[in-house]
């Protein structure tokens, strides 16, 4: 039966550029969105969202929309707070944080512009959004909150006057020498504010779920367009009461997430109990409008942070006071987020002393949650950019001041001050390999001709040294953190009796290419074909077990899961060989899928013909089980730190604002490679996120609290012309906390490049006075920045 | 409720829709064509762009009474006997998708370029490209397969 196994070939997989298994579906349209799913007997919801930040709701009236042509059924908040619990949040950051209940459809308040009023449910999708129209609802206005500061003022409006305060919680973190003891040593001081704007995900794929019930048993299955299948599954039980045993959840082909399908939405649970009151299924489909308000924001912090250091430029101390955006509600993970970027704000330098606060406040705006890089982003911008004005400062050379800083190859494993230990790395190499290809020199020689001259276009140059924790998380790390799940993954392996393979991951991944990188990790372990090995992910009945993927966990956890259990698949089939050969276990070769017996190459078995073979199980070793599939999971020892060195540079026109990016070159190290055309692929959809976050993008309110960028047309999500080509190149300092020594790829781009690109345009800006342009560095912005500096020196 | 005859993707259909019937929910739901995808409700995005007799069109800003006597083309309806696009094949090599949603409306905008320039450089795709978003790629690589399939054929709309 093995002979229908492809044939074996003998190169090895990891490191090798494969093309994508997953691409033949998508490129001929042959896909499994959830929008794509239909059902016999059907029904659509729409939700009636609230059109204010903030209002009591006085009176909800379902009843006209049941008069419309083709509704089924309609509830208010009320109504389906009988079944309904609050929507979970996962990471009670601190003991005293204030959590407020968080109803899937809000019951006597809105809280935010697109909080869902009352739910309507017909036979299509017209209809249903129809009938909105006809609900009934009176608001009594209510102040919004918006602004970070005077939401912590004492007579501010609250958000949740139950709860007497808009401040979510308090998190100190203070490691090292006392901050202001170390400050008083310094020679100079420098501080700064930066604001982290709030972005909206944009992930292609709107968001959607479609809940399919079996009424006999009892037992529904949720198909999600969601990244985290196994945590929405808990979490729906827990929110429905349903038990978690009759729950199936399915993430089928997801259109990205970059964490905004990290989440529990209150439109999933609304869903799954409108299925399980009208025993029919149901569908609900996003608009992008509609997502825009009602799938959770990242970033919206405001940073202040200041720096004390030598007058060499030798860092001794970093403070930090965050005001974060937690928004209306605490999402599943919201309150984690700045806390994630405690721990990078330190980054790659050295210093004495620490002092990090992060206070979650409370606003009438759409959640926050996580949102590519989650935290970390945040905290490479704010050290990146200060230590920039750090070199301005002492008239140094920005590559000078980090390098007096930070951690030398020979140094690691290195405690990082905020607790961390960096196993890896090699700061040097990846910088000096990015200044050759960039070409530093000589664009600071026409950076300097052209300020010279007094050109109206200026060339700036920016610096990003960056590292990051991956492979998400040390679940003991977790459990410090008070997040309340583990940070483990888990793979297993099923050798079919036709010698293919079945890699089965708790990974679930939405573009990550993860069925062929795993294929990849498999087919060297097992020497089996790369063609042989299906990956199965997504579906909490197949694989049943798993953390998901998010923060760059998927490959060096969950990869690293796959390598284990499939090494546990050879010692299982060596057992079984040793049997057949008539051989002693140690007597056995293991080469490229073949045990062969020392000395007699003769005598031989595939590991694919032993798959067969304990399917019969005519002829197994005695008391063996018959089978040699094998389950591993995957408690990871420590994280893993990818870093890198990002050079842009920009040509930023002083009369219009306009800035042109005019090169952009990275050297990430990101461990080994497992597939470097999908690792080339991630840092180029990374940096556009991150580019976006300095040039384009931003969630814009106005002072009513309504979301004044709501919709595509008017949130400028940059398009192929707005972003240059990259020059993405790499080092290879492994990981030596996993087998593969993998570090993860997803984040880097994003976390490195917005400083990189803001670092530049202040530079290109800083001769005519300019120090900080505010995110995003819109033309107008950088022009006014230029005129208010303008005006500052005359 | 208005009559309409349109062909797709070789198959001719007569149905009964309503004047409101946006053409990319006529292909998803009533004809079960579901390559092709929705992205936003502002026709901006560019994931739902089919070809209307011979040009590419946002489905989602085209009634399905507009297709009345015409013939749409999917990406559902570019493979012939299994056989892949130039431009399909080039999206595959040069890893140009990532989650693949915004692939069939990316295909079949560049199908149109390649019509009017069969031999674009990079600069002319990107500019040609700027109805369609894609979020996952940094359209790095999918410049360079609408350059490769350029490329690889003058018949590209084969
Ligand atoms: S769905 Fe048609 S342009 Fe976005
Ligand atoms: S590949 Fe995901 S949106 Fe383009």
């Amino acid at each position: 039966m093995t002979d229908q196994s492809t044939d074996r070939n003998t190169e090895r997989e990891v490191g090798r550029s494969r093309l994508r298994k997953e691409d033949a579906r998508l490129v001929t349209g042959q896909t499994n969105w959830t929008d794509n799913i239909s059902v016999t007997g059907l029904l659509h919801i729409a939700f009636l969202r609230s059109p204010m930040a903030h209002a009591r709701i006085e009176r909800v009236d379902v009843s006209p929309a049941l008069e419309r042509p083709g509704v089924v059924a309609a509830f208010s908040g009320r109504d389906l707070a009988e079944g309904l619990g609050s929507l979970p949040c996962a990471w009670p950051v601190t003991e005293d944080i204030v959590m407020p209940d968080h109803p899937p459809v809000a019951v006597d308040e809105v809280r935010h512009a697109g909080d869902p009023v009352a739910v309507v449910v017909a036979r299509d999708r017209y209809a249903a959004a129809d009938a909105l129209e006809a609900v009934e609802v009176d608001y009594e206005p209510l102040e919004p909150v918006l602004d970070l500061e005077a939401a912590l003022a004492e007579d501010a409006p609250l958000v949740h006057a139950d709860k007497g305060t808009n401040r979510s919680y308090v998190w100190p973190l203070k490691t090292g020498e006392d901050y202001e003891t170390v400050k008083r040593r310094a020679d100079v001081v420098v501080t700064r504010r930066f604001h982290q704007q709030r972005l909206i995900a944009n992930a292609m794929e709107p968001r959607a779920v479609v809940v399919t019930p079996l009424a006999a048993s009892g037992e529904y299955t949720v198909y999600s367009a969601t990244q985290v299948p196994h945590i929405l599954r808990i979490m729906l039980a827990t929110v429905t009461g349903i038990p978690e045993q009759k729950l199936r959840v399915v993430a089928p082909d997801v259109g990205g997430g970059f964490g905004s399908k990290l989440q529990v939405y209150g439109e999933e649970a609304v869903a799954l109990e409108v299925a399980r009151r009208l025993g029919r299924p149901v569908k609900w489909t996003e608009s992008r409008s509609e997502g825009y308000l009602a799938t959770h924001h990242g970033r919206g912090m405001i940073q202040d942070i200041e720096v004390a250091a030598t007058g060499e430029g030798r860092l001794l101390g970093l403070k930090v006071e965050l005001l974060a955006d937690m928004g209306a509600y605490l999402m599943l993970v919201t309150p984690g987020i700045p806390i994630l970027g405690a721990f990078m704000y330190p980054a790659i330098y050295k210093m004495d002393a620490y002092d990090f606060t992060c206070t979650g406040v409370f606003t009438t705006k759409t959640p926050t949650d996580a949102y590519r890089g989650a935290g970390r982003p945040e905290a490479t911008f704010a050290i990146e950019r200060i230590m920039d004005e750090l070199a301005a400062e002492l008239g140094l050379d920005p590559l000078e001041v980090r390098r007096r800083n930070w951690i030398r190859h020979e140094e690691f494993p290195y405690d990082s001050i905020a607790g961390l230990t960096y196993d890896s790395g090699n700061y040097e190499a990846a910088t000096e390999k990015a200044l050759a290809l960039f070409g530093y020199d000589d664009l600071r020689a026409e950076q300097q001709k052209r300020n010279e001259r007094g050109d109206t276009v200026r060339l700036g140059i920016g610096v990003s040294t960056y590292t990051e924790m991956c492979g998400l998380a040390p679940s003991r790390v977790l459990r410090d953190l008070r997040y309340a799940a583990g940070g483990w993954e888990a793979a297993s392996i099923r050798m079919l009796p036709t010698g293919k393979v079945e890699v089965v991951t708790g990974t679930s991944p939405h573009g990550q290419g993860h069925v062929t990188s795993w294929s990849q990790i498999a087919a060297d372990v097992l020497g089996v074909p790369f063609e042989d090995i299906e990956v199965v992910h997504g579906d909490t009945r197949a694989a049943p077990q798993g953390m998901d993927t998010y923060g760059s966990r998927s490959l060096v956890v969950g990869g690293s899961a796959v390598h284990h259990a499939a090494e546990k698949v050879v010692e299982k089939a060596r057992k079984v060989a040793a049997h057949l050969l008539e051989a002693n276990e140690n007597d056995l070769d293991f080469t490229d899928g073949v045990f062969t017996v020392k000395g007699s190459p003769e005598a031989r078995r595939t590991i694919q013909e032993i798959a067969f073979e304990t399917f019969t199980s005519h002829d197994v070793p005695d008391g063996m089980e018959p089978t040699i599939n094998a389950e591993h999971l995957l408690n990871p020892e420590n994280f893993s730190y990818p870093h890198g060195t990002h050079l842009c540079a920009v040509e930023v026109d002083t009369e219009t604002g306009q800035i042109r990016i005019r090169s952009y070159v990275c050297v990430d190290d990101v461990g080994r490679v497992i597939n470097p055309v999908i690792v080339e692929g991630q840092v180029h959809g990374g940096l556009a996120q991150g580019i976006a976050q300095a040039l384009y993008e931003e969630a814009v309110y106005d002072d009513e609290g309504n979301l004044v960028t709501g919709t595509m047309a008017d949130y400028l999500v940059p398009v192929a012309g707005d972003l240059p080509e990259f020059v993405t190149e790499r080092t290879e300092t492994p990981a030596t906390s996993n087998p593969l020594g993998v570090k993860g790829v997803g984040e880097a781009g994003t976390i490195a490049s917005t400083p990189a690109v803001v670092g530049a345009v202040v530079d290109a800006l800083r001769p005519l006075g300019v120090n900080d342009v505010t995110m995003p560095c819109t033309p107008e912005r950088v022009w006014r920045a230029v005129r208010s500096a303008k005006e500052a020196s005359a | 409720m208005t009559r309409i005859s349109v062909k797709v993707d070789g198959t001719a259909y007569e149905d009964e829709v309503e004047p409101r019937l946006l053409l990319v929910h006529y292909l998803r739901d009533r004809l079960g064509l579901t390559g092709t995808p929705v992205g936003c409700d502002t026709s901006s995005c560019g994931a739902c762009t089919v070809e209307l007799d011979g040009t590419s069109v946002k489905s989602c800003s085209v009634l399905a009474v507009q297709a009345d006597g015409g013939e749409v083309t999917t990406v559902q309806g570019l493979a012939r006997d299994g056989e892949w696009t130039p431009l399909q094949r080039a999206f595959h090599e040069q890893h140009a998708l990532q989650c693949g949603y915004c692939t069939p409306g990316m295909i079949m905008a560049a199908r149109d370029l390649l019509r009017e320039n069969p031999d674009p450089d990079a600069d002319e795709v990107r500019e040609a490209l700027e109805g369609n978003m894609c979020r996952c790629t940094g359209y790095q690589n999918i410049v360079r397969a609408v350059l490769a399939a350029a490329a690889a054929s003058e018949e590209v709309t084969a």
